[in-house]
């Protein structure tokens, strides 16, 4: 992508044009030497909305839920980017992006924008793109963004630093998974949601969340464990509520500074590495590669030395650039 | 780095439920190195144009076999074009021969009728978004 | 045992050696076109077969006599020689007086029963003037908004010498109360009306997608439905529960035999949770299968469907009523094996499906147009498929004895073939349920964990494959084909249906006493929140000419809208 459009978009982006912001987050996923211009261009604009990641096994109804969660942010008359992230098949790397089929009913509201992503080998069940595409909603200026992890069942780390506060959904009937990952989600939820509570078994579910949080106190934050329906829309009023509970929590207790600082610190450490992977992956096809690798054979220099040397050309590589 | 992965839209618009032939395309898709998008059934023409907004996929495909296709399909093109939306589109379903001119007069670039080979609109997918 | 031991040892030593002299000879100089032979569901098939390989089978236990248990042979005990199936055209489009003429042409030309297609916004519970039926009025079936509607489809027809059967799952209730109501008009009381209500809710979140609530209130309006026609229309089929349509969405035999019989037990057990005597509702269950291409599977397929429903119903079930036991069925020939190249091919293939379900024992029969691969036929090509049932029961000849394939070494061995895998299937959902109705809970289960449509999506997957990599010959499509075009002469629909329609709404809203449409309205609210029959104030809405999408949006607001799962 040429440089202008990448002006002419973020400009139309700040006014607040959704096309703006569609065009954008593509250009993220796509092509990493143009995100530093279209992340540099809007950060200033960052930093207002709140982020909130849900994640789940699948099956534990994710996606009807941020349905309904939307639907009432919408009445309470706030704006909602939500952003579903399905992973990439391993084989070929196409990807199902399913997640619309719920979200029916809001899916023509002008104050809701909803981006299907793929994971694209990205392990933590969110893209290496998905923290852009926050910050591009971000300056859009949606009030809210709620990130929908790909949800493999496992405690999924990635988004706990990427949002504010972070939501484990759970149903009745798996939960064996829960005694699974304890260790996990006890680490990244800031609320538990049991969905599907009208269903036996539902209580008990509730009782073994609680009973892991028994002697835990996540620094005065005690998660609380909500019930919902999601088909009837039962519990979603207090599911917000409970949203922002937490989020003023963090702030009274300048705790979002913290996470702030805690989230920077692992992006710039990621980008720097993605930075040296993909000029360690263009050196690997060069010439001079294949040249150290016959020398280290006819042992005229070592692994380590010539490691050393690799890391040489990356720094003249980036300084070239 | 490496080279973009097409994104494309798969919707039913209006409300026959027959997605055998859209499942069976959009899987072909995937296994082929896209990301699909599906919306599911039922769904109205300003969704699907909203969502090819939203999406900002490369290509859009439609699927109808109750007759529809007639008002939906223009319906469609027309929000398209009124929200300077400039992808592929391509259709299936049940769709009578005599109406085919019609709709490539609209701009759908292609109708694909039962018995079409998957790799053929593959093919046709790739071909059209590389351009 | 049909032969004794020695028999059949006999007959293994003399296959051993032709399969070593005579047969090994032949294959040394040509050997066979492919090395193995499958049916079309994969079920792998010998070169020949013995009475080896039924050797198991008990005559009096496994086959027995027509009209006997486990009726297998047939349900009748004199088959078609007492009166052939009924030749039942599923039809239906536009406005009700086109469907209306549509009915009186198919009756003058020897159809011997009505079958009624209604539009997508019927089946979904939206009127003509709703946003989401634009361009949908009238296309698939006729349009039906209130009681007005179904008084012109059926003008002129007597309900007392037709049965009809009609396409009405999700407002299924809403359909047949309309039904009712135009027998009383015409003087024929309830329980001389005569037909099916397709009323089968589970393939619609299976296959079709024509749902509208989530499946445990649609189950119960279901049986509602069984309750209210075992309690007044002994001549009604309360159900027709449909393979049919899992099969266009990509199904393979076993998985249709399996996953309409499950439905079917699953029914059972809604109506028995009710505390319904088995044998009041269980004679008026009905099912509907397709007739594929593979010949043998498909008559295989229909004589293992009454084996397995009689024993589940005699052993499982505890019914003690013969008509109980009887497994009865609509079929109609696939849709999806039609192919839009060299359309006059399909007259061939829907002959074959049609005589599979003859041999197979159908009760009713609807054959398809060669055009449908385009649009809904034409007259002429609904004269053509209509004449190939008629030239099948009055000229070949296959009426004259019952159960003609009987004994054929392979049929008898394919049918148990698929009885054990049908049968495996069904014991996989039954271990998806618990509680007291195992089969209820575990169809709901396997449907909200995307279970079927999973096994459904990989089996379309599977053929659409085989078929490209012309493992699987199609003729037309991927073998001898030709490049040139004929335009084909199609229907087509009348655009202003959707107009008129509108017109007339906006008169019913006029005419009718909205008062008394309210109150009947509230009422069905009253009864949706509590325990009891919604079939009675249904009834009562619908004679105060309210609408479907009124009666369908009191149940929305109660029982919420459903959405499908997204399984590829």
């Amino acid at each position: 992508m040429a440089e202008p459009d990448i002006e002419v978009l973020t400009t139309q982006l700040l006014k607040g044009d959704r096309r703006a912001a569609a065009k954008l987050i593509t250009i993220v996923e796509n092509d990493p030497d143009a995100v530093k211009r279209v992340i540099s261009r809007i950060y200033k604009n960052t930093g207002k909305a709140q982020i909130v990641g849900i994640t789940g096994p699948p099956g534990s109804g994710k996606s009807t839920l941020i349905n309904q969660l939307a639907s009432y942010l919408r009445q309470k008359g706030r704006t909602v980017g939500i952003i579903a992230v399905d992973a990439s098949s391993p084989f070929g790397g196409g990807a199902f992006l399913g997640d619309r089929i719920r979200m029916k009913d809001i899916t023509t509201d002008k104050g809701i924008f909803i981006r299907s992503m793929a994971t694209r080998g990205c392990k933590g069940g969110i893209a290496r793109a998905t923290g852009d595409a926050i910050k591009i909603l971000d300056a859009l200026g949606y009030d809210i963004i709620l990130v929908e992890t790909a949800g493999a069942g496992e405690a999924e780390v990635d988004i706990m630093n990427a949002s504010h506060t972070t939501i484990v959904i759970t149903v009745p009937g798996l939960g064996d998974d829960i005694q699974a990952n304890k260790a996990g989600m006890m680490e990244i939820a800031d609320l538990f949601v049991v969905n599907k509570a009208d269903r036996e078994g539902a209580d008990i579910v509730v009782y073994e969340i609680e009973s892991m949080f028994r002697f835990t106190d996540k620094r005065g934050w005690k998660p609380p464990v909500l019930k919902t329906a999601v088909i009837e829309a039962i519990g979603i009023s207090e599911l917000a509520e409970r949203i922002d509970e937490h989020f003023n929590y963090l702030k009274e207790n300048d705790l979002i500074g913290e996470r702030l600082k805690r989230r920077v610190e692992m992006e710039i450490a990621n980008i720097a590495k993605e930075v040296m992977v993909r000029e360690l992956e263009e050196i690997r096809k060069s010439e001079a590669y294949k040249k150290l690798i016959e020398e280290i054979i006819e042992k005229k220099t070592d692994p380590h030395s010539a490691a050393d040397e690799i890391m040489m050309m990356v720094k003249a590589r980036y300084i070239e650039k | 780095m490496g080279e973009k992965n097409i994104r494309i839209l798969m919707a039913k618009p209006g409300l026959d439920g027959h997605d055998r032939g859209i499942k069976v395309v959009s899987r072909a898709l995937r296994d082929a190195g896209m990301e699909v998008i599906y919306m599911g059934l039922h769904q109205t023409p300003e969704q699907i144009v909203e969502a090819a907004i939203q999406e900002d996929v490369d290509a859009l495909g439609l699927s109808i076999l109750s007759g529809a296709h007639i008002i939906l399909f223009p319906k469609i093109m027309e929000l398209l074009k009124e929200n300077r939306v400039d992808i592929i589109v391509f259709a299936g379903g049940i769709i009578p021969d005599e109406d085919v001119p019609a709709l490539k007069n609209i701009n759908i670039a292609e109708i694909f009728g039962p018995g079409t080979n998957t790799e053929d609109i593959v093919k046709f997918v790739k071909e059209k978004v590389a351009k | 045992m049909i032969l004794s031991e020695e028999e059949l040892k006999e007959i293994e030593k003399k296959a051993k050696e032709w399969e070593s002299t005579t047969l090994k000879n032949v294959l040394e100089k040509v050997p066979e076109s492919k090395q193995t032979f499958t049916t079309i569901s994969g079920i792998p098939i010998k070169r020949i077969y013995t009475p080896t390989d039924i050797a198991n089978m008990d005559y009096a236990e496994d086959l027995g006599f027509p009209g006997e248990f486990p009726y297998i042979r047939n349900i009748y005990p004199t088959g078609y020689r007492g009166r052939t199936w009924t030749m039942r055209q599923y039809a239906g489009f536009g406005s009700a007086e086109e469907a209306n003429a549509r009915y009186k042409f198919l009756l003058s030309q020897g159809q011997t029963g009505l079958s009624v297609a209604f539009d997508l916004p019927t089946q979904l519970g939206y009127d003509s003037d709703d946003a989401k039926a634009l361009g949908e009025v009238g296309k698939v079936g006729v349009s039906i908004n209130s009681l007005e509607d179904m008084e012109i489809l059926f003008n002129g027809i007597p309900l007392d010498r037709v049965s009809t059967s009609m396409t009405a799952n999700a407002p299924a209730a809403i359909l047949l109360a309309m039904y009712i109501l135009i027998g009383e008009k015409q003087n024929v009381s309830v329980d001389k009306l005569a037909g099916t209500i397709q009323n089968d809710i589970f393939k619609e979140y299976i296959a079709r997608g024509n749902f509208i609530f989530a499946p445990e209130p649609s189950i119960c309006i279901a049986a509602d439905i069984l309750e209210y026609c075992a309690k007044f229309m002994p001549k009604w089929n309360s159900i027709s529960i449909s393979g049919y349509h899992m099969r266009e969405a990509g199904a393979n035999a076993i998985q249709e035999l399996a996953f309409t019989l499950a439905s079917g037990m699953a029914y059972v057990e809604a109506a028995l949770k009710r505390r319904l005597n088995i044998d009041d509702f269980a004679p008026r269950l009905s099912f509907f299968f397709n007739s594929h291409n593979d010949f043998f599977e498909e008559i295989a397929k229909f004589r293992a469907a009454r084996r397995i429903w009689a024993r589940i119903m005699k052993e499982k079930y505890g019914a003690k009523n013969p008509a109980s036991w009887m497994l009865r069925f609509h079929t109609q020939t696939s849709g999806y094996s039609l192919t839009a190249q060299q359309p006059e091919n399909n007259i061939v293939r829907t002959t074959i499906q049609a005589l599979a379900a003859v041999l197979g024992g159908t009760q009713s029969l609807h054959t398809n147009s060669m055009d449908e691969a385009y649009a809904l036929p034409t007259e002429n090509a609904v004269r053509i498929s209509l004449r190939t049932q008629q030239i099948l029961a009055y000229e070949s000849g296959v009426i004259n004895t019952i159960d003609p394939l009987a004994g054929s070494y392979f049929i008898e061995a394919l049918t148990n073939e698929l009885e054990e895998r049908a049968m495996k299937y069904i014991g996989t959902i039954e271990s998806f349920g618990s509680g007291e109705w195992k089969m209820l809970s575990g169809m709901i289960k396997g449907i909200e964990t995307g279970f079927f449509q999973r096994e459904i999506a990989d089996a379309s997957y599977l053929y659409q494959k085989e078929v490209e990599r012309n493992e699987r010959v199609v003729v037309g499509v991927n073998q001898f084909t030709v490049d040139e075009k004929r335009p084909i002469e199609t229907l087509k629909i009348d655009e202003k249906v959707q107009e008129k329609q509108i017109e007339r709404l906006k008169q019913l809203r006029l005419k009718r006493d909205t008062k008394k449409v309210e109150e009947t309205l509230d009422d069905l609210k009253k009864a949706a929140q509590r325990e009891g029959n919604l079939m009675y104030p249904i009834l009562e809405c619908v004679k105060c000419y309210a609408t479907v999408r009124e009666i369908c949006n009191v149940l929305r607001s109660i029982y919420g809208e459903y959405r499908e799962k997204a399984i590829f």
